[in-house]
């Protein structure tokens, strides 16, 4: 039923590609026109492709991405902690902040094991124990750690106990008494002498 | 587009699974899409596309990024599909003596690529018909015309995806088109 050449038939399809040459495309509409068997093979190839064309789009069903998720290898829990550290960047910085000082802390109450005191004249040393000696005045504040303080005589300031015990005859101490021997009232301490010094550092400028 | 998307594999290289689902979600309609022209089956496809996700996932660190992720990504999915189409031929005929049996619909009808008579294609849907004459093809052609004509690629994209020269995605366009018209011929 075919006399035309093959080409013809290429023709069309470089029409279809899109990525015909003005030549060709010159050959095959000369052709089309005088050859109706072409027409109807060139009718019907875009018939065809017109009815590909034609389907819907269909999307994914729901619920796809999850499938996905769940098939997928499990994740590091390194990962996991990365992404919660990124979500929430303030609990993160105020979490970091309470171990380091934490860990600060209570590093320096356990360190701080040795026997030491606040080096004033007329006090005796017996062992892990301060002597202020009845009679005797002491002119400024003292600060015991790890060992006990006997007073007999008189102090002239605050005296500090830390991680011991006080023993004082009469109250003969015109400054503030404190024993210290828990964790917490270390931190508290330790923050008040913080600020404490922080006041004064601003007082002195 | 293609900077949101690197930008996203950087984070899924680091492992993070989330980032993951956001490139799930921007591509599972174009895989789904290809995967069901390809298998005619709604299951079969969601099956083969999920898992074309969890390869290209797990394979993520071999993926260049100059190069486009949805080229990768639907020649994963591609390629699942021609092995499925291909594991399915043998199992086909030796099911093939209870076929009639109960369990059989449409799609096993269309998987078989039997002919069906011509009331029955008269009565079907113009979507399931469209679906029925792909699916008729050959799978060598089946790849290109839908990559072509249902997802609108240009041939030198298909050539990357199926991986053969531009040449061949030609003559294969050419031969799926006369196909399809000589399918049509009674319509």
């Amino acid at each position: 039923m075919n006399m035309c050449p093959d080409h013809i038939v290429h023709y069309m399809h470089e029409y279809l590609d899109g990525d015909i040459s003005q030549e060709h495309e010159l050959e095959l509409k000369e052709h089309l026109q005088d050859c109706s068997s072409c027409q109807q093979h060139m009718n019907e190839l875009s018939k065809a492709v017109a009815f590909v064309q034609s389907a819907s789009h269909i999307a994914a069903p729901s619920g796809f991405a999850e499938g996905v998720i769940a098939r997928l290898p499990k994740e590091t829990s390194k990962v996991g902690m990365k992404r919660w550290f990124h979500h929430h960047p303030m609990l993160t910085a105020a979490a970091l902040f309470m171990i380091l000082m934490s860990a600060s802390l209570f590093s320096s109450f356990n360190d701080d094991q040795q026997f030491s005191f606040t080096k004033q004249p007329n006090i005796v040393v017996e062992g892990e124990k301060i002597i202020v000696p009845a009679g005797e005045t002491v002119k400024g504040d003292i600060i015991v750690r790890n060992g006990d303080i006997q007073i007999d005589g008189e102090v002239e300031g605050n005296v500090t106990v830390i991680n011991g015990s006080l023993m004082a005859s009469s109250a003969n101490v015109t400054g503030e008494i404190e024993e210290i021997n828990q964790v917490f009232d270390w931190l508290w301490y330790k923050i008040k002498s913080i600020a404490k010094d922080t006041a004064s550092f601003f007082e002195g400028e | 587009m293609d900077a949101l998307i690197n930008k996203r594999i950087k984070e899924v290289l680091k492992g993070d699974q989330n980032a993951f689902a956001e490139i799930v979600e921007l591509f599972q309609d174009k895989l789904y899409r290809v995967c069901f022209r390809m298998l005619g089956n709604k299951h079969e496809a969601e099956d083969i596309a999920q898992e074309a996700f969890v390869r290209a996932f797990i394979n993520i660190h071999t993926f260049d990024t100059k190069r486009k992720f949805s080229t990768w990504l639907y020649r994963i999915g591609t390629n699942l599909c021609i092995d499925r189409i291909r594991k399915k031929k043998p199992d086909y005929y030796l099911d093939a003596e209870v076929a009639g049996a109960e369990g059989l619909n449409m799609y096993s009808h269309i998987a078989s690529s039997d002919e069906l008579p011509e009331e029955e294609l008269l009565k079907m849907e113009m979507q399931d018909r469209v679906q029925y004459e792909i699916s008729r093809l050959p799978d060598k052609y089946r790849a290109v015309i839908v990559l072509k004509y249902m997802e609108d690629l240009p041939l030198q994209e298909i050539s990357d995806i199926l991986d053969m020269p531009l040449g061949t995605v030609k003559t294969r366009v050419h031969r799926g088109r006369e196909a399809l018209r000589k399918q049509l011929s009674n319509m």
